[in-house]
């Protein structure tokens, strides 16, 4: 048989058509098919968690102030989940985003892997890895360099470390080395817990009984808005549903004034002025607690100071200058309105007046602070269930006097850089936003000669980052320890990586409640992944290598036997349960011991002065800029989406920004539709952002939540460190470097809360 | 083509038989259509099954029964809940050194296992016969001890097995045999005291039969 060409295609097609059939009759087809679905599931990039045993770490959260108890899930050595922990005092079970995005800064790219020695230019990003002995060398031989050139007051440390035994490590490393300069980062305590020392003379951190007042009158303090443990605060009932009140003071509709049960939007900067006219309205309608005012309370009522002198009482200033039409005009706040907060407030069964904007990491306005407090005291609910109380900060870190040589003395007996604890602000601990300045304007040589940084990113959030630069580019060495390549990291001399708080153990100092403090101890959950080191062992290797006192006054092991050491009866319980309390509060106990000349309640806080009875007038806090030529206010405010402080926002929490306030890499400003309408922008118009301390591009989002005439920025954007990869690297506009400090007359604080600003269409 | 051949191509007078005969190709057809046909199926129902499973062995032999004989609590004993609820699956080599700290058998498997996994620290690599793709969520949890299901009615007379039995990991998706089931096909039940096969369609079934419903994708894929 002959198979032409014909026979051979007809024949082909036909086998292909009978292997087709038969295939399809066949399970080959369905199974290949099923399989290669899974194939693709098991692609070696996509990530996919590891099988193994799963195990739980109890520890603490260590990234905000917070302190909330976290439950870790670990699939064998790898951490994978972050939860709240069941039970504990601070958080019981709740976390925010931050909290639950936390293994992001333990896996995240933005690490710093081992001790690294700058090469390049200062800021340029080139690093030479060295060891841990050759890193604690070079800090000791410049510090060894500072007392031999009898300049020890030189060295400055910035610290993120409040409280506990890093803290004291710090300021004891200080001590002993001859410097008064610790410097911390602000936090709204600095007022308020000074407002509390005058008032009632007691040194120690205010908190107010959240968990037991049933009617809050917030004066812009982002209790919703992660500035508090975050489930401390949802959960507690809504006043509809018999729970509390909430009446929220603040010219942007945070969700925390979403939340409330009232929103006041007052002029930005007025918020003393309003809580004084609530005052007027309580002490002239005689709704105030009389019996605490009469029988503990001194400075209310005009008192004679000898001679025809009469020195003014709290209540003829605020019945004289706070009429609530005057207050109205100041505040934007209606009068009906100030004479119904004023009323419920005093009506309350238990009300308690907080504030602090946002997260409260501006020191603020010292008025401000006293003018709220007032209120709790005409309110009298001082160390009252569901009203203030003044803790004293637990004294678990008691270590023996070191000894001191001539230099450390010499040194500690220097006035402090930052100008805190002088004649001039004696009350005042800590004023890093002054360093700038100080170093800027110093002749000669900086008065900063070394800086260490710790727990704190200086270079992102003191206010006016030009001007912060430029002071940095003063100090001859700068050292960083911290775990992230973050601005500050990115412009120091040499780095020596501390752990981050999943990889050791730390004392974590949380905020109070009537239980007292909370005392939480941090756990490894994981190994250390990288060539770090605890900063705690670092300190006390670095006074090993200066020897004599300094060595010393560190005798110890390393930080591990110093924690146990330190909590010497208590290590069992913190171990097991996790946290210990410490100073707990007994309601009334207050009335026998505030600590004032007059042992009351005082209300006129200069008290034998009387050409000024009080500190200075309380009005609307300046702001920076002129009128003509910045027309509009610029505010910042802070979002539980965006960690504002340090560290940076971690990738999780960047992906739920709204595209409101951050389109791709730019920027968005909230300003109000009807002043949007007066400058001829629209929605999404790309416009420039001037203000006297400098300039950004940004793109307009109309929000009416925001009050007419003025404009708000997030805190937490415009990073320019923590590696590409971290997601966050030239988004959006860091707002401190739009501001710059105002100094408060009395404290010294830094209590900027805008700033003069223009907007002009690009 | 030639002018020729276009002259004898329109010539009128040339009559049927002298065109060339016109033989059909449709045995051909049919021929080669069997060839594909019956070639694919002999392909698609004998070659591809093994083709497709490559055959390996557990690093040890291990022998259910005989532990199912000095455990007081069954397979509990072994493959438990942890305090947490979730299963531990199979043990590590902690679980193990508890009786096989030394050589305590005449099984030679034992003593591999000793020398070269208890002596030297290290975990035995078992080839899961039941293990499930990762976007799966199981709770044993839920079927022991909500439902009360016995480990055998999934995973059938295993704990009684002498010896492991060959693990066939399918080449393309790395999963065992026994997720798919022994039967290429599909068709048939497993034996009385086989395990059953772990397909989506088969917790469905189950369910649908156990519970009235299917369930809802995300019970099991979260």
């Amino acid at each position: 048989m002959k198979i032409d060409r014909r026979k051979f295609l007809a024949g082909f097609s036909a086998c292909v058509g009978g292997g087709a059939v038969g295939s399809m009759l066949s399970p080959l087809p369905w199974k290949v098919m099923d399989d290669v679905a899974i194939w693709t599931q098991n692609w070696p990039w996509t990530p996919v968690p590891q099988d193994g045993r799963y195990s739980y770490v109890q520890s603490v959260c260590a990234l905000c102030p917070g302190g909330c108890g976290i439950s870790v899930r670990k699939v064998k050595s790898r951490a994978v989940k972050i939860e709240g922990l069941k039970d504990h005092p601070a958080g019981n079970g709740g976390l925010c985003p931050l909290g639950l995005s936390g293994l992001q800064y333990l896996y995240g790219p933005a690490r710093v892997k081992s001790p690294l020695k700058r090469v390049g230019k200062r800021g340029e990003g080139k690093w030479q890895p060295i060891s841990w002995d050759a890193a604690i060398s070079e800090v000791s031989q410049k510090l060894n360099e500072l007392r031999a050139r009898n300049k020890p007051h030189s060295l400055a440390w910035i610290s993120g470390e409040n409280k506990g035994i890093l803290a004291g490590l710090i300021d004891r490393f200080l001590k002993v080395y001859g410097s008064p300069n610790v410097l911390r980062d602000s936090t709204a305590h600095d007022a308020i817990d000074q407002a509390a020392y005058h008032t009632q003379g007691q040194r120690g951190t205010v908190f107010w009984d959240i968990e037991n007042a049933d009617f809050i009158l917030s004066f812009g303090a982002g209790l919703m808005d992660g500035g508090w443990p975050l489930a401390r605060m949802n959960g507690f009932p809504k006043s509809a549903d018999g729970g509390k009140t909430l009446i929220q003071v603040e010219a942007r509709l945070s969700d925390t004034a979403a939340k409330a049960d009232l929103w006041v939007a007052a002029n930005p900067g007025t918020e003393g002025v309003l809580a004084l006219g609530i005052a007027h309205v309580m002490i002239r309608e005689l709704i105030y607690n009389i019996d605490f005012i009469n029988r503990q309370a001194s400075g209310f009522e005009d008192g004679v100071m000898g001679g025809d002198q009469v020195l003014q009482g709290f209540k003829s200033m605020v019945l004289e200058k706070y009429k609530p039409e005057k207050v109205s005009g100041i505040t934007g706040v209606p009068v009906d309105a100030i004479f119904d907060i004023a009323r419920r407030f005093a009506k309350s069964d238990k009300a308690v007046a907080v504030c602090g904007r946002g997260h409260g990491r501006v020191a603020g306005c010292m008025d401000e602070a006293l003018a709220v407090h007032y209120l709790n005291a005409l309110k009298g609910n001082i160390h009252q269930p569901g009203g203030v109380f003044v803790v004293a900060d637990p004294d678990y870190v008691r270590f023996p006097e070191p000894g001191m040589d001539k230099i450390a003395e010499y040194g500690l007996g220097q006035t402090r850089v930052d100008g805190a604890q002088s004649e001039k602000f004696p009350n005042s601990r800590y004023l890093l936003h002054r360093l700038p300045e100080i170093i800027n304007t110093a002749d000669g040589d900086s008065p900063v000669q070394a800086l260490l940084v710790s727990g704190a990113n200086p270079l992102y959030t003191i206010p006016d980052g030009k001007s912060v630069k430029k002071s940095f580019d003063k100090i001859p060495f700068i050292a960083s320890f911290s775990p992230f390549m973050d601005e500050t990291a990115v412009y120091s001399d040499v780095i020596l990586p501390d752990h981050t708080y999943l990889e050791c153990y730390r004392d974590i100092v949380s905020q109070g409640s009537m239980d007292g403090i909370v005392v939480s101890l941090a756990k490894p959950v994981v190994r250390p992944l990288y060539n770090t080191s605890h900063l705690g062992d670092v300190i006390i290797q670095i006074a090993k290598a200066l020897g004599g006192y300094i060595e010393t006054a560190f005798a110890w092991k390393s930080y591990e036997s110093l924690l146990e050491e330190t909590f010497a009866d208590n290590w069992e319980t913190i171990t097991s349960s996790g946290y210990i309390r410490m100073n707990p509060q007994i309601p009334g106990t207050v009335a026998t011991s505030f600590n004032t000349p007059s042992k009351k309640f005082e209300f006129n806080i200069n008290a034998g002065a009387p050409e000024a009875p009080f500190s200075s007038a309380f009005e609307k806090i300046a702001m920076e800029g002129d009128a003509q030529n910045y027309p509009l206010t610029l505010i910042p405010y802070d979002s539980i989406r965006l960690a504002g402080n340090y560290p940076a926002n971690p990738p999780f929490m960047t992906k739920i920004i709204d595209d409101t306030v951050l389109k791709k890499t730019h920027g968005c400003i909230e300003i109000n539709p009807a002043t949007a309408k007066q400058l001829r922008l629209s929605e999404g118009d790309a416009v420039k952002l001037s203000t006297p301390r400098g300039e950004a591009d940004v793109q307009i989002h109309l929000y009416e939540g925001v009050m007419p005439g003025v404009i708000a920025l997030p805190r937490g954007l415009g990073h320019t460190a923590y590696s590409e990869e971290w997601g966050l690297y030239g988004k959006g506009v860091n707002v401190n470097d739009l501001m710059g400090p105002i100094e408060d007359p009395v404290s010294g604080f830094n209590m900027a809360w805008g700033i003069r600003a223009k907007l002009t269409k690009i | 083509m030639s002018i020729s051949d276009l002259e004898h191509a329109v010539d009128p007078n040339l009559g049927a038989a002298d065109h060339p005969p016109q033989k059909s190709s449709g045995w051909v057809v049919f021929f080669c259509f069997m060839i594909g046909l019956v070639g694919s199926l002999i392909v698609g129902w004998f070659l591809f099954p093994q083709w497709l499973y490559s055959e390996k062995h557990q690093p040890i032999d291990f022998n259910h029964s005989i532990h199912m004989d000095n455990v007081s609590d069954g397979c509990n004993s072994c493959h438990f809940f942890r305090e947490d609820g979730t299963f531990s699956g199979i043990p590590d080599l902690s679980a193990c050194t508890d009786c096989h700290q030394d050589v305590i058998g005449s099984d030679p498997e034992e003593e591999k296992f000793v020398t070269e996994y208890v002596a030297q620290d290290k975990e035995v690599q078992w080839l899961s016969y039941f293990r499930q793709p990762d976007c799966v969520f199981f709770s044993h949890a839920a079927h022991v001890t909500g439902a009360g299901m016995s480990c055998e009615s999934c995973h059938g007379d295993i704990g009684y097995s002498t010896h492991s039995k060959v693990y066939q990991e399918n080449i393309i998706s790395g999963y065992s045999r026994d997720i798919w089931g022994y039967s290429i096909s599909r068709f048939g039940k497993p034996g009385e005291h086989d395990g059953k096969p772990m397909k989506m369609n088969d917790c469905a079934k189950c369910h649908l039969e156990e519970t009235g419903s299917k369930g809802a994708c995300f019970q099991c894929h979260k």
